[in-house]
């Protein structure tokens, strides 16, 4: 499994490497761990990413300081942000948004602050930061991203950077050499299971240079992972098997505490 | 330097907290100590009062952070199994009435069918929570308010000397008009089904939603309404409890699979051995302080919910994964 990953891995490096061959700049990056195993007493990791800047002949001199952009995400799925308002003297769910195929998970990491980077526009348009990464909402028949300072969305932002779960840092990523660079990703306890894309990008004076991808993915063991992948997909025999153990338990404390 | 695309291992050692456990379902990290001391804590209450604990232990879960979906649904089991021994207890004694039962499940099995089905629907509309708590709010606290008035009414009266009639008299109240009458031969009494099952419906929905077994509101409606004699009414509500509640755990499993078994487990080990020590104690208190102080008790766990829903909360927004219903 895992050296399948690994050719896979490399395929993927070949393949990125050949697309961008005739660019001036190419990027060479690997991630410590291409499976993260979570068990129960997990409480938190770092993986790091370490990648490489290669340049060739065809490379324009003025390129010597460069850029660099790294996002994680996570699984996607629907979820629904809802707000509070005072109805009849008391605080109830009132209004809500639907983000419609959301990262679980975002970090988004660079050397730099993003306005250092590039321009505003160009910001947007490669989703560089929280405030330009793409949430879409599907607000009555229609799908769309709002504004960054929309309350929903803002809000959004503001409860997953909470949980540990978005991420932004503009001096993550470091050079070690100014072609050499690495960052550790933070993953909590809280990390949803599945399939996470990490991709990098290069700037080089305000515009992409390079650009390439790599994933890796989070697996739950233990009994508790058992226990939770059980109630989900086999309901009915979960649902069993927690009646029989809340029979057992009840006869066994009559048993056990028997007064006559 | 290592070579970039070398496997270069740096993990931080994870911190060895053995007391936190992962809850598989809740999914929150808790203290393993402190759930099983809520469940000898709420065990011994209703050692002590002979009542389920129900509506103690899902506000207490929803209190250290447990999510008042997954609480209701996990304490229905940990109500089955407490509900369980006690089934037994009275089955070898003969105190329960079997056609009651059957009576009273007709009725417990829908109701807790149609609670399962209202809870759902909520929780895909975003208002479970706030039908939680409102429920626990005006049964806790008229429950709450009315043993702590009869408590201290009845402590009243024997300081003053007058001796403490058990209410039960013979007079027949509108009840015992209706049509479909039924003779209960182990109660002694002839009864018409309709309030029986009525009864049934509506401990069952309210067991199904609000995650209660019910057996302390069961109880006073079994002795005056429906005239139950005393000697069949505990072990007969708690057959009633146990049937639903094993039900509502299926339900709950099976269509919201909102069933924390990790989380039931260790409450059931925390319940029945609080609950044999409690007991104990309950038999060295008088019976109208005992009232009292389960009556203020409840009052309590009411008001709390109330200011809950009442001060502003800190945060207005809440993220839910699935779709809005």
């Amino acid at each position: 499994m895992i050296a399948r990953r690994a050719l896979i891995a490399i395929a993927a490096l070949l393949i990125a490497g050949a697309a961008t061959a005739a660019r001036a700049e190419r990027l060479i990056v690997s991630v410590s761990n291409h499976r993260v195993t979570v068990t129960p007493n997990y409480s938190g990791e770092e993986l790091v990413l370490f990648g490489a800047v290669e340049k060739d002949a065809s490379a324009p001199a003025a390129h010597t300081a460069y850029d660099l952009v790294v996002t994680v995400t996570g699984p996607r799925a629907d979820m629904v942000t809802r707000r509070k308002e005072r109805r009849f003297g008391i605080w109830i769910n009132a209004d809500y948004r639907q983000f419609v195929q959301v990262p679980t998970y975002l970090a988004i990491f660079s050397n730099r602050p993003f306005d250092a980077i590039g321009s505003p526009d160009m910001q947007r348009r490669q989703q560089l930061g929280l405030n330009n990464v793409l949430l879409t909402q599907r607000v009555g028949p229609d799908y769309a991203d709002v504004v960054p300072n929309d309350a929903f969305r803002s809000a959004f932002i503001r409860l997953r950077t909470e949980e540990g779960l978005y991420r932004e840092a503009t001096s993550a990523v470091t050079f070690l050499t100014p072609t050499l660079f690495r960052t550790s990703i933070p993953l909590p306890a809280e990390v949803p299971i599945g399939t996470y894309n990490v991709e990098i990008k290069l700037f080089s004076e305000g515009s992409l240079a390079a650009h390439t991808e790599t994933a890796f993915e989070i697996v739950k063991v233990g009994f508790e992972q058992f226990v939770a992948t059980s109630a989900r997909q086999n309901g009915l025999i979960y649902g069993l098997a927690t009646v029989c153990m809340a029979l057992m338990s009840g006869w066994a404390a009559s048993i056990v505490f028997r007064k006559d | 330097m290592t070579m970039p695309g070398a496997a270069i291992v740096s993990w931080r050692n994870p911190r060895q907290t053995r007391v936190q456990l992962y809850l598989p379902i809740a999914d929150v990290p808790v203290n393993i100590f402190l759930i099983l001391a809520m469940g000898a804590a709420v065990g011994f209450v209703s050692g002590m009062f002979g009542i389920g604990g129900g509506f103690l232990m899902t506000p207490l879960l929803i209190f250290v952070g447990i999510t008042p979906a997954v609480a209701v649904a996990s304490v229905a089991s940990h109500i089955a199994a407490s509900s369980c021994s006690g089934a037994i207890f009275y089955w070898r004694r003969r105190a329960i009435d079997p056609l009651l039962v059957l009576v009273l499940l007709i009725g417990g099995i829908s109701g807790t069918t149609l609670g399962v089905w209202t809870f759902t629907r909520l929780r895909s509309l975003g208002q479970l929570d706030l039908m939680i708590a409102l429920s626990y709010v005006v049964l806790l606290t008229g429950v709450g308010v009315a043993m702590f008035y009869e408590g201290l009414r009845a402590m009243l009266r024997l300081r003053r000397g007058v001796a403490v009639s058990l209410r039960r008299s013979g007079s027949h109240s509108w009840i015992h008009g209706l049509p479909l009458k039924m003779r209960f031969k182990r109660s002694k009494i002839y009864l018409s089904v309709i309030p029986v099952v009525v009864v049934g419906l509506v401990i069952g929905f309210i067991g199904a939603v609000m995650g209660i077994g019910g057996g302390f509101i069961l109880v006073p409606i079994m002795i005056y309404l429906l005239r139950v004699p005393t000697s069949t009414v505990i072990g007969t509500s708690m057959v009633l409890t146990l049937v639903t509640m094993l039900f509502a755990t299926m339900l709950h499993a099976v269509t919201n699979h909102l069933v924390d078994a990790v989380l039931a487990l260790i409450l059931m080990t925390g319940g029945v051995t609080g609950a044999q020590f409690g007991a104990r104690a309950g038999q060295k208190i008088r019976g109208e302080h005992l009232r009292m102080l389960l009556g203020l008790l409840i009052l309590a766990v009411g008001i709390r919910f109330a200011v809950e829903l009442v001060i502003r909360p800190d945060e207005l927004f809440t993220i839910r994964e699935g779709a809005a219903g």
